[in-house]
């Protein structure tokens, strides 16, 4: 019960940090609403095979080949081999995170591999998947479990892309994406 | 002072578009790292940060090699230099041997130390500085004027004729879209160019990783995007344990921008695969330029706790008014004026040190724990001992450090001011003295000094005594304070007595480097108030009391006199400042307040050494409170207000908009008293309240108390 309440708690906390700093957060009960939201939003945003319309999908745990398959069908324009031209080209980008922390409102992942980081950066629109199980406190409790070891890039994500160096005035949406939308998933499985 | 110092500051400060956007951004970022540090323990994480960074300072040999070999071990080529012009050349080299024809760059400090972008031109290499403030100043051919908002100087205005002019005719001011414009004429550069530079906020010796704190994006983009990395950092970024990268990412966005994170972090450990598959080119470039040497001074190795959040430009006084150019090319404000004089040379600081007030804001709010003001200080001792004093100063000095001399020549001023009294102030002086009484008129010199005064006033005999000391002020300007303070002691059972040896406290000294001086007035002091056997050694000037608690025992082991230190201890622990010893009383119960007062609304003013060094803040206005007064907290309250001790004389044009924005502050509370606790606020406060004709009155918390107990 109490572990339940707890992250009940880190939920909302998440929830309301990351909405302060611009993000949009949704909660669906397992991966199969996941995806079906996913395509939803790539519908909204006109996601098709024309140019600048495209999606670039980084391989993530939570969607097998199966699943590739059947989401490539589904939405033209997307992709899940991304390519530095294709997530140029991109409209939207989507990746899977390892974790998020309540106290800020961020995104964690483990980012070696290149498509993870284009997918994130270059597409003016983020869609981040995260188990809701992988929601940590804060900073210490995530920078004590990571392991820079064995993990060349480690990417801290904290709503979209911003500046405020003209006049101080905050604009969101500077060199990377502009729109940040988290999708936090129940029931799936914690990678690490 | 130069001369084209001085026409910069003065250009400054009519800079309105600047002054305004420093001083709304100053209000602003109070409030936002209020915000940002909620339920967090400031104190603890500082007290964090302080223990990692000066272990780290302490073994910065160990520690690049340990971060070489890790990094090395990963794949990353690690190149180390204590000669800034061996990282030009190495970068310069590199490029060359690659065939690189465009660099794209995300902010580095350590590369403006080097000025690298020039050299890189100048060998005919594409260099784009990518965060949206450094590509504006590139463009614009300035400098950075803050740490973290390069072009905080420049209005939307500036930057729409920038773009216009270099980029594309016809940008618009609007912010929005100048933007979105800077972001579409980025991005093929981010995608063509071969080779990307970045700095590093943190860098980890124990898995030979770096850290990058970035809100635009850019920096994910120079280390994903271009097959050749090169990240150029200062040795002091160098810590221990990849651990104790929490308590800084926990304190350097809020610090900086009063944000819980930025909106993004990367942290690298060795290279990554690049888009076509080949693995990345990754050279770390770890920066000496005098950081060792640096780590080896005594008093200098704590500036290397600095993780560049510029805290200390955002609260600074004078920072908001004259902004970063005055400082110089690279670092700015009170850190950078340290920064300054190790990186570049001693001698570069001489004009900017002069900059700083003494108020000690930045030192409250620094997550390294960095005693700005005091090295700010020990900066211009060194100056003093490398260059001599100025030739008006020694003279000063001369007449400081005699008793006698100094004390007649008080006494003959009021003779000699006479043609320009009005009532009880100087409104204006004539010819060089002129700016003194610009916005501000100045007491008069009493032709009655409180050492004359308290020999008329009849004192119950009792068992405690003890020692007043008057200070300059109070003695020859306000002797009506140290009757209130008698008046008040007396109340409580305590004998005031003025011992006639006492002299200048030495603050004047000090504040111009010249510590053989300071050091006799305090020998001198010690030797005059510890003649006769006192309880404590009172003052209403919290600089005197500074002096009496802590710098002469400073002092007197900077010259090497230790002979005289167990004295100067013995003095510390009985010295204490009116509004503190009076709040005791009252919690003893030795001092109780009348029935009946009349209720006052009033605000309060915190005199700088009085709250950020005496830390007695809350007492003077708990008292008021408990007499029945009504206190209404002014913005601002405890911003300094521009007196500074000869701050005021020597840098006049800045002192006069810092008091003129206390005058506005005070008078938007509508209470019709001030209370203060320090005669130098007085001075400065008092004196531009009359200037403009104020109703609202100025009064010491001795002189309320005074009015006001049993």
């Amino acid at each position: 019960m109490n572990a339940i309440l707890e992250s009940s708690e880190l939920v909302e906390s998440f929830k309301a940090c990351a909405e302060a700093v611009s993000a949009q957060v949704e909660r669906v009960a397992n991966k199969e609403a996941a995806l079906d939201l996913v395509v939803r939003l790539l519908q909204q945003e006109g996601v098709n095979d024309q140019p600048h319309s495209g999606a670039v999908w980084a391989a993530s745990p939570m969607v097998s080949p199966t699943d590739q398959v059947i989401l490539e069908k589904t939405v033209p324009g997307l992709k899940f081999a991304v390519t530095r031209e294709l997530a140029a080209d991109a409209k939207v980008g989507i990746s899977q995170m390892d974790f998020a922390l309540a106290a800020t409102g961020s995104l964690v992942q483990y980012a070696t591999e290149v498509d993870k980081r284009l997918v994130s950066t270059l597409p003016s629109t983020h869609i981040a998947l995260v188990a809701t199980g992988a929601l940590l406190p804060d900073l210490p409790s995530v920078i004590s479990r990571l392991d820079a070891h064995n993990t060349a890039y480690l990417s801290f994500i904290t709503g979209p892309s911003r500046t405020a160096d003209i006049e101080r005035v905050l604009t969101i949406g500077a060199h990377g994406p502009e729109r940040l939308v988290i999708i936090l998933v129940d029931n799936l499985e914690v990678a690490r | 002072m130069k001369k084209n110092f001085k026409e910069s500051i003065i250009e400054a400060l009519g800079n309105s578009s600047l002054t305004g956007a420093l001083g709304n951004f100053s209000v602003a970022y109070r409030v936002s790292r209020a915000k940002a540090y909620e339920g967090i323990d400031f104190e603890a994480l500082r007290n964090q940060i302080v223990t990692i960074k000066s272990s780290a300072a302490s073994h910065f040999d160990e520690l690049a090699e340990k971060f070489a070999q890790a990094a090395e071990a990963k794949g990353a080529k690690v190149f180390r230099t204590d000669n800034p012009q061996a990282v030009t050349d190495y970068i310069l080299n590199l490029a060359k041997e690659r065939g690189v024809k465009n660099i794209v760059k995300s902010k580095s400090m350590a590369t403006e130390e080097l000025h690298l972008n020039k050299h890189l031109e100048k060998a005919g290499f594409e260099v784009r500085e990518t965060d949206l403030g450094e590509w504006i100043i590139q463009l614009a051919g300035q400098t950075p004027s803050h740490m973290v908002m390069p072009a905080i100087h420049m209005t939307k205005e500036d930057v729409a004729e920038v773009f216009s002019e270099k980029v594309e005719e016809g940008q618009a001011a609007d912010i929005s879209k100048l933007v979105k414009f800077a972001r579409g004429k980025m991005r093929p550069k981010f995608l063509e160019a071969q080779m990307g530079i970045s700095g590093g906020n943190i860098a980890v010796a124990e898995t030979g990783s770096i850290v990058l704190v970035t809100n635009e994006g850019n920096a994910r983009l120079v280390t994903t995007l271009p097959n050749i990395h090169v990240a150029v950092i200062g040795l002091e970024k160098l810590i221990e344990n990849f651990k104790d990268i929490a308590p800084i990412l926990t304190a350097l966005p809020r610090s900086a921008t009063g944000q819980l994170l930025t909106s993004y972090v990367s942290i690298i450990s060795g290279p990554t695969p690049n888009t076509d598959g080949t693995p990345k080119e990754l050279h770390i470039v770890l920066m000496d330029n005098r950081r060792n040497e640096m780590s080896h001074d005594p008093q200098f190795k704590q500036a290397l706790q600095c993780i560049r959040c510029a805290s200390c430009l955002n609260v600074c006084p004078v920072f908001r008014l004259v902004g970063g150019h005055v400082f110089g090319k690279v670092y700015t404000g009170g850190i950078g004026t340290i920064l300054t004089a190790w990186f570049d040379a001693l001698k570069e600081s001489d004009d900017i040190q002069a900059l700083c007030i003494q108020c000690g804001n930045c030192k409250d709010v620094c997550p390294g724990k960095i005693d700005i003001p005091a090295l700010i200080l020990e900066l211009r001792r060194r100056l003093a001992v490398e260059q001599g004093l100025p030739l008006i100063q020694k003279a000063i000095f001369a007449v400081v450090n005699n008793r006698r001399l100094f004390h007649t020549m008080l006494r003959a001023a009021p003779i000699g001011q006479f043609p320009f009294a009005k009532g009880r102030f100087i409104r204006h002086l004539p010819m060089f003295l002129s700016g003194l009484t610009d916005g501000r008129s100045l007491p008069l010199i009493s032709a009655d000094p409180f050492r004359d005064r308290i020999k008329k006033i009849k004192q119950p005999k009792c068992k405690e005594k003890a020692a007043f000391y008057g200070g300059c002020l109070i003695d020859f300007a306000y002797p009506e304070m140290g009757e209130a303070i008698v008046k008040v002691l007396n109340k409580a059972g305590i004998e005031v007595i003025f011992p006639e040896g006492q002299t200048c406290c030495g603050a004047p000294a000090r504040y111009s480097g010249a510590y053989e001086v300071a050091a006799q007035n305090g020998v001198d002091n010690i030797k005059a108030l510890l003649d006769e056997d006192v309880k404590y050694v009172v003052s209403a000037c919290p600089t005197c009391t500074v002096a009496l608690k802590e710098d002469f025992i400073h002092h007197l082991t900077a010259v090497g006199r230790t002979e005289e230190l167990p004295e100067a201890h013995r003095l510390s622990e009985k010295s204490v400042d009116f509004s503190t010893l009076a709040y005791r009383l009252i919690e003893q119960g030795r001092l109780k307040f009348k029935k009946g007062v009349e209720p006052t609304k009033f605000t309060y003013h915190d005199s700088c050494h009085f709250k950020r060094t005496l830390h007695a803040d809350k007492f003077p206005r708990e008292m008021m409170k408990q007499a029945g007064h009504e206190l209404i907290e002014m913005d601002e309250a405890d911003m300094c207000c521009g007196m500074g001790g000869s701050y005021t004389i020597k840098q006049p044009e800045i002192s006069a908009p810092i008091l003129e924005r206390k005058l506005v502050n005070i008078e938007k509370t509508g209470a019709p008293l001030l209370v203060i606790d320090c005669p130098g606020c007085m001075m400065q406060i008092g004196g531009g309240l009359h200037s403009r004709n104020s109703d609202v009155k100025v009064r010491l918390t001795a002189q309320m108390l005074a009015d006001c107990l049993e």
